[in-house]
Order: C-alpha cells, then sequence, then structure tokens
C-alpha cells in the first residue's frame, strides 16, 4: 500500500531545521541584555520626550509615571484579557487544526481535499477580514429548542482568531509528519502494521518532537494578534490603552502608553520565542 | 513440502507510469532454499523484492507467497507481511524506541503477543545477532552494522516463512559488512527461506542454493552458483561479473 507517495505536496514547513544558527551562549546573553536596555531605554526615553514637549504646558500636570501608574492596572487587566483570549483560541485552534492536518494526509479523497482546501482557505486570508467574517456571521444568540445561548462578542472574537490558527496548526501537523522520512512507513508497513497504527504509533511520536517549535511560535503570533479583537469593539488592552488616552486627553501620553503596551506584549512573547528556538536547537540535534 | 515451492513469480511485470523495471520474471523458490538476485544497479532487483510483500502492486502476472495470491486486487496484505520479513538498506529501524523495542513492537501490537513473552523473545532474538548488551540503546547510539542486526531481528520476530534481504550490507564498511553476512549465512544454514538482492558476489557463492542475474528488468541468467559464478553462459552475464569479480 502506498500510504504516502514522498513529497507528492511541497513541504511547506520544515520544522527541523532552526533558521538561524545557534548563537553560542555569550553571544545570547548579551543580546538580550542589550535588546532589554534599548527597550527598557526606549521607553524611558520616550517618557522624556513626551515630558520636554508638555514643558511649555501652562497649567501644573500630573507627571508622566503618574498618570502610567494609575492606568497600569486597567490596561494590564486588558492584557490579561488578550492572554486569555489567546490561550482560548489556541486551543479550539490546536484541536480543530490537528483533525484538519490528520485530515490532509487522510487516504479517503474527498477527506483529504476538503482538508486541504479548508486549510488553504483559512491561512491564506487576513486575519483582521477572518475575524470580522465570523463576528457578522455569528448570531448574537443561539437558540437551540427552548434553550436560548447567548453568544457574545468575545466569543465570536475567540472563534474568529481560532480559524487562521486552525489552518496553521494544520500545515504544522501536515509538515511535521511529512519530515518523517517515507522509509519509516516502508518498514513499519512491512512489519504490518496498519495504517493508523504506523501513524500513532511510529510517525506521531517522531513527529511530535518537530511540531512544537512551530506551534509555539504560532501561539505568540497569535497572541500579539489578539489586539486585532479591538477594531471589532472588545475592550482588551488595547482599546483600554485608547480610552486612557482619551480620558487624559494629553498628547505627550502617547508614546509612553503604547510603550508600555508593546512592553507587555515583548515580555510575554518574547521568553517563548527564546523557549522556542532553544527546543528547535534541541529538536535539530536529534536525528 | 520440500520442492513445492514457496514462493512462485510467474511473468511479473511492473512499470512505474512509462518505465519499465521488469519486464518479464518468473522464479521458484522452495522452502529452505536461499536464492540470490545479483546484478546492474536500476535492474529492479528491489522493487522484485517490494512486489513479493506487496509494498510496490505488480502491473501484470502473478506472485504466489505459501498460497496468498499477491497479485490479488483484494489482498490482505497485513496476512502476507506477517509471512514475509523484508531487511532494507538502509536499516529504517524507529529511531525513537530502544533496539529491544523494536523488536518487541510488532509482535505485541501487530499479533497481540503478550508483552512479556514478546520481550522474552526479544532477546533470544538480540543473543542470536549477537547484541544482548545493546538491547536499551537507541538506534542512534548503534553502529550501522549493529543497526542492521537489529533489523534483521525486528524481522524475525514476525516468524517470518521468508526473509527478503535488499542489499542490506550496501551502506556498511567492510569489518561491519562481515558481522551482518555472519547473520544471514547462519539464518540461511538454519533453513530460513532467504532471497537476497545483493552486489557481495563472494558472499552469493557461498550461502546461494541459486542465483539470478538480472538486466534491464528480466532474468538473463539463472543456475547454481558454479553456473553461474564459475561457467555463464550469457555474455551480459559475463561482462558484468568479469567488472565485479
Amino acid at each position: 500500500m502506498k500510504a504516502l507517495p514522498p513529497n507528492s505536496l511541497p513541504v511547506l514547513l520544515t520544522p527541523t531545521r532552526p533558521a538561524l544558527e545557534p548563537l553560542p551562549a555569550f553571544t545570547t546573553f548579551v543580546q538580550s541584555r542589550a535588546l532589554a536596555i534599548i527597550l527598557v531605554g526606549g521607553f524611558i526615553l520616550s517618557c522624556g520626550i513626551s515630558a520636554a514637549l508638555s514643558a511649555g504646558a501652562t497649567q501644573p500636570q500630573p507627571s508622566i509615571l503618574d498618570v502610567l501608574l494609575k492606568w497600569a492596572p486597567l490596561i494590564g487587566g486588558g492584557f490579561l484579557f488578550n492572554i486569555a483570549v489567546s490561550i482560548a483560541s489556541m486551543a479550539i485552534g490546536t484541536l480543530s487544526g490537528v483533525l484538519l492536518g490528520l485530515g490532509q494526509i487522510s487516504p479517503s479523497r474527498p477527506i483529504a481535499k476538503i482538508s486541504w482546501f479548508l486549510t488553504q482557505f483559512f491561512r491564506n486570508s487576513p486575519w483582521l477580514v477572518l475575524l470580522f467574517f465570523v463576528m457578522f456571521l455569528l448570531p448574537f444568540e443561539l437558540k437551540l429548542g427552548s434553550l436560548t445561548l447567548p453568544l457574545p462578542a468575545w466569543f465570536k472574537a475567540i472563534i474568529g482568531l481560532a480559524l487562521p490558527v486552525m489552518a496553521n496548526v494544520a500545515e504544522i501537523v501536515r509538515g511535521g509528519i511529512k519530515s518523517i522520512p517515507f522509509s519509516q512507513w516502508e518498514s513499519a508497513e512491512s512489519l504490518a502494521f496498519s495504517r493508523r497504527q504506523i501513524l500513532w504509533q511510529i510517525i506521531l511520536p517522531q513527529a511530535f518532537k518537530r511540531m512544537i517549535p512551530p506551534w509555539m511560535n504560532l501561539y505568540a503570533i497569535l497572541t500579539m494578534a489578539t489586539t486585532l479583537i479591538s477594531v471589532v469593539g472588545i475592550q482588551d488592552s488595547m482599546t483600554l490603552t485608547k480610552a486612557a488616552l482619551v480620558a487624559e486627553g494629553r498628547l505627550d501620553l502617547y508614546l509612553p502608553f503604547y510603550t508600555m503596551l508593546l512592553l507587555m506584549f515583548f515580555a510575554y512573547c518574547y521568553p517563548i520565542a527564546r523557549l522556542t528556538q532553544s527546543l528547535e536547537r534541541r529538536v535539530a540535534v536529534k536525528f | 513440502m520440500l520442492g513445492q515451492p514457496l514462493i512462485e513469480i510467474d511473468h511479473v511485470e511492473k512499470s512505474f507510469h512509462n518505465t519499465v523495471v521488469l519486464r518479464d520474471i518468473s522464479m521458484k523458490i522452495t522452502k529452505g532454499e536461499c536464492a540470490c538476485i545479483i546484478g546492474p544497479s536500476g535492474s529492479g532487483k528491489s522493487t522484485l523484492l517490494r512486489c513479493i510483500n506487496a509494498l510496490v502492486p505488480v502491473s501484470r502476472g502473478s506472485i504466489i507467497v505459501d498460497g496468498i495470491q499477491v497479485n490479488d486486487p483484494n489482498l490482505d496484505k497485513l496476512a502476507l507481511r506477517r509471512k514475509v520479513g523484508i531487511v532494507f538498506q538502509q536499516y529504517n529501524l524507529f529511531p525513537h524506541k530502544t533496539a529491544i523495542q523494536n523488536i518487541a513492537m510488532a509482535p505485541i501490537n501487530v499479533l497481540g503477543r503478550p508483552k512479556e513473552e514478546s520481550y522474552e523473545r526479544a532477546r533470544q532474538l538480540l543473543a542470536k545477532v549477537k547484541l544482548s548488551e545493546k538491547a536499551d540503546a537507541y538506534p542512534g547510539e548503534l553502529s550501522g552494522g549493529q543497526q542492521q542486526r537489529v533489523a534483521i531481528a525486528r524481522s524475525l520476530a514476525m516468524n517470518p516463512l521468508v526473509m527478503l534481504f535488499d542489499e542490506v550490507t550496501a551502506a556498511l564498511d567492510p569489518e561491519t559488512k562481515k558481522e551482518v553476512l555472519f547473520t544471514i549465512r547462519d539464518l540461511a544454514a538454519e533453513g530460513m527461506t532467504c532471497i537476497l538482492v545483493t552486489h557481495e558476489m563472494g558472499f552469493a557463492s557461498e550461502v546461494a542454493d541459486h542465483v539470478y542475474f538480472t538486466d534491464g528488468g528480466m532474468i538473463v541468467e539463472s543456475g547454481t552458483p558454479t553456473d553461474i559464478f564459475k561457467a555463464a553462459q550469457n555474455d551480459r552475464t559475463r561482462a558484468f561479473l568479469s567488472q565485479v569479480l
């Protein structure tokens, strides 16, 4: 049985190879320190520039730092909401994406074709457009007989973001499976393993390691993309930052406020990126 | 049963798209026989082995393995493959499993044997290929020759009726080659039916009961090792042997 003709589809993802040569530990340390200095420095500088700009103001104003600290808990809360949305979207997107990815390598042609089409469709659509699409597609409540389930905007937003995640996870799964040499299928087949056994006992355990780094990478991208939900009117950290700026009505606050928001996301996503890199390196050494 | 063919290959043809790989192959392998297939690269030797265990479907002709019609469209592939073991040039061990797990995996999951029994049998097979001390090593920690011997043990664990060897020493250095060849020689001596595709002419003349010389998807000449290596009739055979001997 020719279960998987080798290279029948281009492998779009090659999760095995890290994009960059592994950096020596020392350089890495210096680099990340330099990065931190630049970011924090930029933050202080932005406060400074803003302070200088507002120096000519006639009325006495609270200092920029005081205003920032006043709003930080609210915006931080909004940021946690972004994280919650990212986790929920990732969970839904991963579950459906795994199914879609396995569907693409299904021996049943219709299933494979449909899975392929869905993957391509959602992978090649702008995330924001998909988000709008789902916001307007889903009703605000769902009637199941006598039961009426409300579909709040945040829930629809989670679904909207889960769609592109699903398609990308499907590609990660498919690419991971395809990255295992065909000879593994062949030798398992000749030991009379069934297709299902080969997939679950031989191919997926090997492919899993290779799927983790791109999956984490996708999660970091999703987390940053959750700010898109502010566009469809959900109160996330982005919306709250805007609201705070409107409430304060001071031009000199824009730079510090958005820098603060950037730093929150950076502080969350950068460690994920580092972890991904080190995992990639470890996976690459194997084999 | 002796004399009754275990494997009957009858006018088999195989082409991939427009490339004809096997033109007209017929052979009969009896139980306990060791057959060696020699010939230049690209003459379809590996394809023929893959046809026997239905990894590759034949285009025309018939193959019967112990009563199973391999070219039957309703072939029970799993039943066939329980009878036919194959060892590949590149070992193809499962890298995420230890040597002993590689061997015990198929008996447990495919044949449904109890774990204890399967591991016990795996240990015996490791001893047989002289790798008892490597039971818990991962394939990546073994040399090529050791990996190949584990691969042989893995196939044997299924208790096959026939073993196919597809250029199993081609990727090995002369020294490790010997370990593997000795293992195969012992198997053949024990009466295991073997079909070997090989470039080891010395080995073929030593262990084979029957030698087939293939070229261009056809069996050009066949006979006992003496017939082929000492008194080849065909010009093509002689030309090939003069290159390699």
